[in-house]
């Protein structure tokens, strides 16, 4: 009996997944079903509408399904290096073979079938990416492995941007999460977010801004390490009044706000000085530490400022802008997230109901079958639709990590965060970008932008997981 | 590796904080309603119904003014094809190159919207291509209508429309840019009656513009309510008559009812046919009139004023009658070392003073009215003479500008105390200054509309309604504030003998208006030659018949004409015939005035 379950596939896979899935791709393709929807095609099974044939795509998906459960548990981990060199041909192939579509070269079109093969790579990085860290002798304590996971991360990396296709390079960032939970240096984890973090905000927020801001971080930050100690506490009450007095006086004069960076600068000085002299004072470790950060932040958000303002091109720095969609011509390439977020904003507590919203259904937004959808969801389901979806993909993710965290195989741990980790951040930028929050990178929202491609992409990564798990207690007996 | 299985926290973490600010960045856009805003402004399109402009009638049921089907041709570049150019072109009679300019011009306001290809099509132009019209694809015609004026007459009366100003615009919110409003005339004047009420339809259109259906259902569309028909006090019969009489002449001439203040023709002349102001050829031909000699785009019956002359006199007369400066048989010598005059008998009464037009007489009436001895000092005693005298001479319509109901009417002159004290200042003028007033000379100023209204006056003896154009509105007669009873500070009496002596100034011999003489009709009436300083006297005269129950009150100005007897008098005297028998005894006048031209020389 116990061993009858263990081998049918049906009782051993997690149908709480299977459910979710299928509940985000049922709402996708509603979606995408009124995003394209007009009066002409009321048919659903018109294959000449997206909506058609991405009802062919969702049944060829469950083909898919089947065969990714069919297939044994262990083909996924032997063949995860063939498959990612295959990965990798393909990448290249279409950067000399592939179609131009908006700019990007990351198209095959044989007929009119097309297929992004940016989508399958994915898969192929996570297994091989989980094949190399689960090997026995791998740790992040040996920092040749850095090497080994930049290498294996980098070069479908270096093609997909050769492509032209920056936002799906930008996916393989998120790897970051898995290297952190298998044991990455944690400094380095957090350094590296919190340079990618000041980077964008150096040139998303008032600089001046920033550097207050961060110095009041440092500072709150050196206060909790020390505790109750009365040289903190002079050091924070000295930059809490100095930011007050700073933002105060800004509000107060335009003029002074303009020259609020050489403001900025004064009280960083001033307060990195008062720091200084504490150290040496009480002898405390973390006042030098949080000194030596708070100057080190600072520097580098003046000199990102620095060099985007006076080093960099006029051209370049449109670009940098648009790619962080902070670009204010609402007509030009601000448009999409103008319109995105007047379709979402016009959706209320409970939207404007199925087929009914004006603004996506009108074409005001586009891209809003693909890498729009939210639009339509934010328009006609309102917030109560946003709610549930970013709910349910919240479960989603939540619940692949805390499978991952039960398997005994290492390689299907650190696929199953890969997977988690690869979802995040699609729904993150995806949606992020269409309510302007968000650098306008073109990519899909997993099981609800219109394309084959994605879907059995997304599919397959997550059922590949699902196979896994419901081989979990297979593994060393 | 199980001591790090404890990082996965920091990672959970991670993941929903980032989903939760995503979450609440959506929860903002939720209550930021001006996004609500750019979104009905994105898919709401405002279309605008606009009604039909009311008909204009004439006193007796005749259509003045209608609407006539005109059609726009639109094109919508983006739905457009290969089409045989030379057919449209043949079409509209437009050249290959108007025809791709004028495409041009369409793609270049866009692509997906229509714009006016080409506009206001007639109807002949418009059935000869619409056959053909299936072979033009991207091109549609639209119906709109446009004002036809009928008879080619009352230009000045009926006025025209046209696109309506920045400043109207400003200035009723009514308005929109691009709406057809009246530009003079009565279309302008009763404006608010004949536009109606535009109705509003809201629809959904997609991002090209294009429509997609009612927004709401209709739920906050309005109905276009058409415009009111309104019938003129113009009897058109006479209208065309008086612009026949008074055709190669330059002047004006204003019949009223006495009994209604009705207008019965408002003749401005130069005029010219109304028709020419509408449609594509309007700028043209607007351009050309604004540069024809005798500016034929002025309303001269209302706009212009002149000095009344020696029709003034009976003004004279009733006023220092009632302020008692003269007794009825009042006799003054014609005394011509003050004032010029002709060969005539001593007139020995008002009335005779009247009939012979006695300029010395009048010198002498009007001292007295000024000079009347209230104080030692001669300039302040003709200052306050001066003031009661405006006062009471004002009440007979002078120096008011009536709500007639066309625009530009000029209120005339009658100077007072105020005005010599500025032109030469106070104290230093008295009535040896000014006599030039007492006929009508100098600084008086009166419209011949004023001057009508004034004959009417007389000939009710005493009350007058404001001269008014409109008579009907959608058939129900108009009583409203434009046809007000105005009753003067005059005594009947006064009146009689006035109207005596206008009498005997066409039916007496050594009158000075016989040439107003109609047989079987007592026509009163007063001449007047106006001195003007850019040429040959103006020629007025103003009358009213029958002496008893008149029907009818008229004043004529013939510019640099003459002698006032010579020229008004007998136009005034072919009208009031015409409008009170219906035909004319004396067709060698008719012939005689209808072929004579007098045209200034000075192009003014």
């Amino acid at each position: 009996m116990q061993q009858g379950r263990r081998n049918n596939i049906l009782f051993n896979i997690d149908w709480v997944i299977v459910i979710l899935y299928l509940a985000l791709v049922f709402m996708g393709w509603i979606n995408i079903y009124s995003a394209v929807y007009d009066d002409t095609h009321q048919s659903i099974l018109d294959t000449s509408c997206q909506y058609g044939k991405q009802l062919i795509w969702i049944g060829a998906a469950i083909g898919v399904i089947i065969i990714v459960l069919l297939i044994d548990s262990k083909f996924y981990s032997t063949f995860a290096y063939v498959m990612y060199v295959l990965g990798c041909l393909l990448l290249l192939s279409v950067l000399l073979f592939g179609k131009e579509v908006n700019g990007a070269k990351s198209w095959f079109e044989i007929g009119t079938f097309r297929m992004q093969p940016v989508e399958f790579a994915k898969i192929a990085v996570c297994l091989a990416l989980a094949r190399l860290m689960s090997s026995e002798n791998f740790s992040f304590k040996v920092v040749r492995n850095y090497m080994y996971v930049g290498i294996i991360l980098g070069i479908p990396m270096l093609m997909i941007l050769l492509q032209n296709d920056t936002g799906s390079a930008l996916v393989f960032c998120t790897f970051i999460f898995v290297m952190f939970r298998e044991g990455m240096n944690k400094v380095l984890f957090v350094s590296a977010f919190a340079l990618i973090f000041l980077f964008i905000f150096a040139l998303l927020v008032e600089t001046s801004l920033l550097m207050l801001i961060v110095g009041l971080i440092c500072v709150i930050g050196m206060t909790m390490l020390c505790g109750r100690n009365k040289y903190t506490r002079i050091v924070l009450y000295s930059a809490v009044a100095y930011s007050l007095v700073a933002v105060v006086l800004c509000i107060l004069s335009p003029e002074l706000a303009e020259k609020s960076i050489n403001f900025a600068m004064i009280g960083y000085g001033a307060i990195s000085l008062l720091m200084l002299v504490m150290f040496f004072i009480s002898k405390m470790k973390p006042i030098l530490f949080a000194m030596i950060l708070m100057i080190g932040m600072g520097g580098f958000v003046y000199s990102v400022d620095y060099i985007f303002n006076n080093v960099l091109q006029e051209h370049q720095r449109s670009r940098i802008m648009d790619l962080l969609g902070k670009n204010d011509d609402v007509l030009g390439t601000g448009y999409n997230v103008h319109q995105s977020k007047i379709a979402i904003g016009s959706g209320g507590m409970l939207g404007k109901g199925f087929l009914h919203g004006t603004q996506t259904k009108y074409k005001f937004v586009p891209e809003q079958s693909t890498d729009f959808i939210f639009c339509t969801i934010g328009e006609e389901w309102g917030l109560l639709g946003i709610t549930v979806i970013l709910v349910l993909f919240g479960i989603l993710i939540v619940r692949i990590i805390n499978k991952a965290e039960r398997q005994r195989s290492v390689f299907s741990r650190i696929y199953g965060y890969g997977v988690a980790s690869i979802l995040f951040f699609h729904v993150a930028i995806n949606i992020g970008m269409t309510i302007g929050l968000a650098p306008v990178v073109g990519i899909p929202l997993p099981f609800f932008s219109y394309g084959g491609s994605s879907l059995w992409a997304f599919t397959i990564l997550l059922f590949i997981f699902v196979r896994l798990d419901a081989d979990r207690l297979q593994v060393f007996r | 590796m199980k001591e790090f299985s404890v990082r996965r926290y920091p990672v959970v973490a991670i993941f929903v904080i980032v989903l939760l600010a995503i979450w609440i960045k959506a929860l903002l856009l939720m209550f930021d309603s001006s996004l609500k805003q750019s979104a009905e402004n994105n898919s709401r399109r405002r279309i605008v119904q606009y009604p039909s402009r009311g008909i204009i009638y004439d006193r007796d049921g005749n259509i003045l003014v209608c609407n006539e089907a005109a059609y726009d041709l639109m094109l919508t570049p983006h739905q457009m094809q290969e089409f045989d150019t030379a057919m449209l072109c043949a079409d509209l009679s437009i050249t290959k190159e108007e025809v791709e300019s004028r495409i041009l011009k369409a793609k270049k306001y866009s692509m997906y919207r229509p714009s006016i290809f080409m506009k206001q099509i007639d109807s002949k132009v418009y059935a000869q291509m619409q056959e053909h019209l299936y072979r033009y694809p991207g091109f549609y015609v639209q119906n709109r209508t446009l004002r036809k004026y009928n008879g080619g007459i009352a230009a000045h009366v009926l006025g025209d429309i046209g696109e309506v100003s920045e400043a109207q615009i400003e200035a009723d919110p009514y308005y929109q840019s691009g709406d057809y409003v009246g530009k003079s005339g009565v279309e302008r004047g009763y404006e608010n009656i004949l536009r109606g009420e535009k109705g509003v339809s809201f629809y959904l259109v997609n991002v090209k513009g294009v429509v997609q259906g009612s927004y709401e259902d209709g739920k906050y569309d309005t109905v276009a309510i058409q415009g009111n028909d309104i019938t003129l006090t113009i009897s058109s019969e006479l209208q065309e008559y008086g612009e026949r009489l008074m055709a190669n002449k330059v002047g004006a001439v204003v019949a009223i009812e006495p009994s209604s203040g009705e207008v019965l023709a408002m003749v401005s002349m130069p005029t010219y046919d109304p028709q020419l102001m509408v449609g594509r050829v309007r700028g043209k031909n607007y351009d050309s009139l604004l540069r024809a000699p005798y500016k034929p785009l002025i309303n001269r019956a209302v706009s212009s004023t002149y000095p009344p002359g020696s029709t003034f006199k009976v003004a004279q007369a009733l006023v220092a009658l009632q302020e008692g400066v003269i007794t009825p048989n009042q006799s003054f010598p014609c005394d011509k070392s003050k004032v010029g005059c002709h060969n005539h008998p001593t007139p020995t009464s008002v009335s005779m003073g009247i009939q012979m037009s006695c300029n010395p007489y009048f010198y002498f009436v009007f001292r007295r009215l000024v000079q009347r001895g209230l104080d030692r000092n001669i300039y302040k005693d003709a200052a306050i003479g001066l003031g009661l005298w405006k006062e009471k001479i004002e009440t007979l319509g002078f120096n008011h500008a009536f709500n007639v109901g066309v625009p530009g009417v000029n209120k005339g002159q009658i100077p007072g105390p105020d005005y010599y004290n500025r032109l030469y200042g106070e104290g230093r003028w008295a009535f040896s200054t000014i006599y030039s007033v007492s006929i009508g000379q100098g600084e008086v100023l009166v419209s011949p509309l004023q001057m009508a209204n004034y004959a009417s006056i007389l000939a009710n003896r005493g009350y007058y309604i404001t001269p008014h154009l409109l008579k009907q509105i959608n058939g129900e007669d108009y009583e409203g504030e434009m046809a007000q009873k105005v009753v003067t500070p005059f005594d009947r009496k006064y009146f009689d003998i006035c109207v005596e002596g206008m009498d005997w100034v066409v039916n007496k011999p050594g009158g000075t208006g016989h040439n107003a003489y109609i047989p079987g009709i007592t026509v009163c009436g007063k001449t007047g030659t106006a001195q003007n300083p850019h040429g040959k006297d103006n020629s007025v005269f103003m009358a009213f018949a029958p002496k008893e129950d008149p029907k009818i009150a008229i004043a004529v100005y013939v510019e640099n004409a003459g002698f006032g007897g010579t020229w008004a008098a007998p136009i005034a005297r072919l009208m009031m015939e015409k409008y009170i028998k219906g035909e004319i005894s004396d067709p060698n006048l008719e012939q005689r005035i209808l072929t004579t031209s007098i045209l200034p020389n000075a192009t003014r």
